[in-house]
């Protein structure tokens, strides 16, 4: 009834048409919108004004208040990476064990949210997070101390889990389905208990899922401005938030693109990291 | 048994986190003051007034036009790339990969600003075309990586035995080998229509004059305080969808077929 | 494994058909609400603030002459200068702020408006207003002034209970946390260098970093730094004091009768938003014709009722019924009445980068 997973073998590889045809398309697409406009950021972060060549855009991430605003754009990231990472894996691992017709429908309720407009929802968790707000009020009524965290950097950490919670759901989700229920009954069958089969089998066998769900989570964590404006109360200065400002408010797309140049370092690391953990260059974030 | 209640509280505490904002927003929408500060009373006189606003009801059909474009488009290009991906050596593929990661891991404000750069370059003219071009780049991924997975569960002697059984390759490839890609295709669009209709930051960037989506109408009004409009229009697509959804995955036939099919799985 | 998710596609081909069925309907609904027609006589691309007209205005100016208006919003003067500069989209009419016009005239950027073709302006608006643009505007042939007004304190009168006159309680720790401060560089650094009793247009570094320090002292007070929200947030009681333009004062006040809005003894900003048209304008003529229109007194009227920002047309001010709004100190201040009121001028970049990297300081401590 199955076809053998077949996760250590090369894939079988088929042309059903003619390849290189069907390559030119995606590849024409990718060298004109990701490539070229990609090259054009370099451009900007290594000239100047005058069009002279310079690293000056580059290193100024060293400066006190560039340097202040990446590491407290990672560090929030990271906590809300770890947290979302927390709080997806149950859940995966519950809705993953439900039987199939409520499944999709249980995937689908979370990406429903999405279709409710991010800026809006975002503005929503500022009207229950305010000092005279939906959360304090509830908390007042009921003789409870106030929750002071809006416009602190605990709003942000708030505000980034719940806009990214669903991009770690869903690819934890969708590697947790494809581990073969007979692995787990095995190692249940060979005296492992539920911390060491966990441990041992559906864990390792997830990495792929959580590597792009930490990446899904990290990257837009940590480069939102967005959030960080509304929830943040614009006094939190995030890296987003730096680039924004350079193209937005101060004019200087040098600057920005600089910046943004220094960023890209982490889609380089985050290629490695899949590199090493998806051999079979699938991709399997959703 | 406590296992099942721990499991079904999890979920229930999850949906109310992720659902808090969205009821927020609904109440809001029958708030009767124009500010979202106080509670003015009940009224649903936004719902009215929304219908007659022809700037959101104009932005409402530009987002739906290109997200549905979007999708589309993405959708085949992805399709087309994924299969044509499975074909090439493992080196050529990775960089295929890492390449189609490019937009998804880039910070969207990077990957608006370079966009913005590229047509400001090539002097094309800001509107609706170039905000679809956008929408195309940011949700190819999506697919991608949607249909990946299928195509490498394809198992090609299947695809042979239908050529050997005298189907012509299109043939063989719609009858034998796209139904088992639908899944992926499908979610694949679901997921860049999602996106798409979700997206502020790069449509920020690359939008001209007098087109707006609901996103970058809704920008324009955070900083002068949102129009209850807003709220009742997200409050009517939410709510449609939803039902829909409801409507098309419980129908009582479906459920019977769930069954079934669950029962020989089960076997 | 496959058979698993076998059903799958059942439930995923459903919604995605009831997905495409919703938006084909939500679609073809919309598309005929807005039948938009290309007007008879051409049309006006018109680029303003966010909020900033009354819809009906536009619509009657399109009844009237026949020409389609194309409507565009940005959010701060910064975002609009690159896309008009980049040429990249064209722009019959634009609304910048006082020293945004300095910097585009500055850039050659601008058309000379024939005044002759805009009888209302010279009516209608008043001369103190032609004046007070002639500090970006030297000879006057480039702008016409729309809306203008100050830059004050508004305060919850529940919550605050010391006299509110000086630029010097937004420091005053009885307030911590129930402070909002304006999230622009200028606007900011105005607050801070009037309290040091310095030019707001001030490029001498020792007086920017004397600010930059009085910011630095003033954040831990501050709540949020806000633009607009400023308006939301005092009329929910959220915080005790604001700076808040003089145009939201009227709104909020309408919305929670216990604010009040002052003008602080030290001086402040008065600016001054003006239609200008870009020289690479492709409709120049109908440019023209909408200023005019803007420039009716009805019109007019009918902006300042929907915006209340005040308006510089004084035939407009006449008709307006309600007399305390007619001669609201707030909408209609008698500036001579005041000290030290200046207005934004374009400092260059060297100036901009300037003020630009002490606001990233203060931002970030």
């Amino acid at each position: 009834m199955s076809k053998a997973v077949s996760k250590k073998t090369e894939p079988p590889k088929t042309a059903y048409f003619n390849e290189k045809l069907m390559t030119a398309p995606y590849l024409f697409w990718s060298i004109a919108f990701i490539i070229i406009p990609l090259c054009m950021i370099f451009y900007y972060g290594l000239t100047d004004r005058t069009g002279a060549f310079t690293l000056e855009n580059v290193t100024a991430i060293a400066t006190a208040e560039h340097a202040k605003a990446l590491w407290l754009s990672i560090g929030l990231s990271i906590v809300s990476t770890v947290i979302c990472l927390l709080l997806a894996y149950p859940l995966a691992m519950i809705l993953a064990q439900k039987n199939v017709s409520q499944q999709s429908f249980i995937v689908l309720i979370f990406i429903l949210p999405m279709w409710m407009n991010f800026l809006l929802r975002t503005l929503a968790w500022q009207t229950l997070l305010e000092k005279t707000g939906v959360i304090n009020s509830i908390l007042n009524f009921l003789h409870l101390p106030a929750l002071n965290i809006i416009n602190t950097p605990g709003a942000i950490i708030l505000g980034m889990v719940y806009n990214f919670l669903p991009f770690m759901i869903l690819p934890l989700y969708n590697s947790l389905t494809k581990i073969d229920p007979n692995v787990v009954n095995a190692a249940y069958d060979l005296g492992a208990n539920a911390v060491q089969t966990f441990l041992r089998v559906i864990f390792p066998l997830s990495i792929p899922g959580v590597i792009s769900g930490i990446t899904m989570v990290f990257v837009p964590a940590l480069t939102t401005f967005v959030i960080s404006n509304l929830l943040g109360g614009s006094k939190i200065l995030l890296i987003g938030n730096v680039i924004e400002q350079e193209f937005t408010q101060a004019s200087n797309w040098h600057l920005g693109s600089g910046l943004s140049i220094v960023l890209m370092i982490f889609i380089i690391i985050n290629m490695v990291l899949t590199a090493i953990f998806d051999k079979n260059g699938e991709g399997t974030a959703l | 048994m406590i296992k099942k209640y721990a499991q079904k509280i999890y979920i229930a505490l999850i949906i109310i986190f992720m659902y808090a904002p969205i009821v927020t927003l609904i109440v809001l929408s029958f708030n009767a003051s124009r500010t979202r500060a106080k509670w003015g009373g009940f009224t649903l006189k936004w719902y009215g007034e929304l219908f007659s606003n022809a700037d959101i009801m104009q932005a409402l059909y530009n987002t739906l036009l290109i997200a549905l474009l979007s999708a589309v488009a993405a959708t085949l290009i992805g399709t087309v790339a994924t299969l044509s991906f499975n074909s090439m050596k493992r080196q050529s593929r990775a960089i295929f990969m890492s390449i189609t990661n490019i937009p998804m891991l880039n910070a969207e404000i990077v990957t608006g600003i370079s966009l913005m750069l590229l047509f400001l370059t090539l002097r094309a003219k800001f509107g609706f075309g170039t905000i679809l071009l956008s929408h195309i780049t940011f949700n190819i991924p999506y697919v991608i990586l949607s249909v990946m997975p299928r195509v490498k569960q394809l198992n090609p002697s299947v695809y042979e035995a239908a050529l050997d059984l005298g189907a012509s390759k299109s043939q063989a490839f719609f009858k034998v080998v796209f139904p088992d890609l639908l899944p992926g295709i499908l979610s694949g669009f679901l997921m860049a229509f999602t996106m798409s209709l979700d997206d502020f930051v790069i449509t920020h960037f690359t939008k001209g004059p007098g087109v707006d989506t609901l996103s970058t109408k809704i920008y324009t009004e955070v900083k002068k305080g949102i129009k209850p409009e807003m709220y009742a229009l997200s409050t009517l697509i939410f709510i449609s969808v939803l039902v829909l959804l409801i409507l098309v995955n419980h129908t009582p036939k479906s459920k019977n077929k769930a069954g079934a099919t669950l029962s020989i799985e089960r076997n | 494994m496959n058979k698993k998710l076998s059903f799958l596609p059942v439930i995923l081909k459903k919604s995605v058909c009831a997905l495409l069925f919703f938006s084909l309907t939500a679609g073809m609904l919309t598309a005929c609400g807005s039948s938009s027609s290309a007007g008879s006589n051409g049309e006006v691309v018109v680029y303003n603030w966010g909020e900033y007209i009354d819809p009906d205005a536009i619509e009657m100016f399109e009844e009237e002459t026949g020409i389609k208006v194309v409507y565009d919003e940005f959010e701060t003067n910064e975002i609009m200068y690159p896309k008009v500069e980049a040429g990249a989209s064209k722009y019959d009419v634009i609304c910048p702020s006082d020293y945004m016009i300095q910097k585009m005239i500055d850039n050659d950027l601008l058309a000379e408006i024939n005044f002759d073709n805009i009888p209302n302006a010279k009516e209608n608006i008043g001369e103190s207003y032609w004046e007070q643009s002639r500090g970006f505007d030297p000879e006057n042939k480039y702008s016409v002034p729309y809306c203008w007004g100050t830059v004050g304190i508004l305060y919850n009168k529940t919550m605050v209970d010391d006299p509110v006159d000086s630029w010097s309680i937004l420091w005053n720790e009885k307030y911590a946390d129930n402070i909002l401060m304006q999230d622009s560089v200028r606007d900011a650094f105005m607050v801070a260098l009037k309290l040091n009793g310095n030019s707001m247009n001030s490029t001498d570094p020792d007086e920017l970093a004397a600010a930059r320090d009085l910011l630095i002292a003033q954040k831990p007070l501050v709540q949020a730094y806000v633009i607009d929200q400023v308006r939301d947030k005092m009329i929910g009681g959220e915080a005790a004091l604001g700076v808040i333009y003089s145009g939201e004062a009227i709104y909020t006040q309408r919305e929670n009768p216990d604010l009040e809005y002052v003008v602080p003894k030290e001086g402040t900003n008065v600016w001054i938003d003006s239609w200008v048209i870009p020289k690479n304008a492709p409709n120049m003529e109908n440019a023209e014709k909408f200023i005019d229109f803007m420039c009716r007194p009805d019109i007019a009227l009918m902006n300042f009722e929907y915006i209340t920002y005040s308006t510089p047309n004084d035939a407009a001010r006449e008709l307006i019924e309600d007399e305390d709004i007619r001669n609201s100190p707030i909408a209609f201040p008698d500036l001579s009445q005041y000290q030290n009121l200046e207005t934004f001028n374009y400092l260059g970049e060297e100036g901009d980068s300037l003020y630009n990297d002490m606001w990233k300081e203060v931002k970030s401590n």
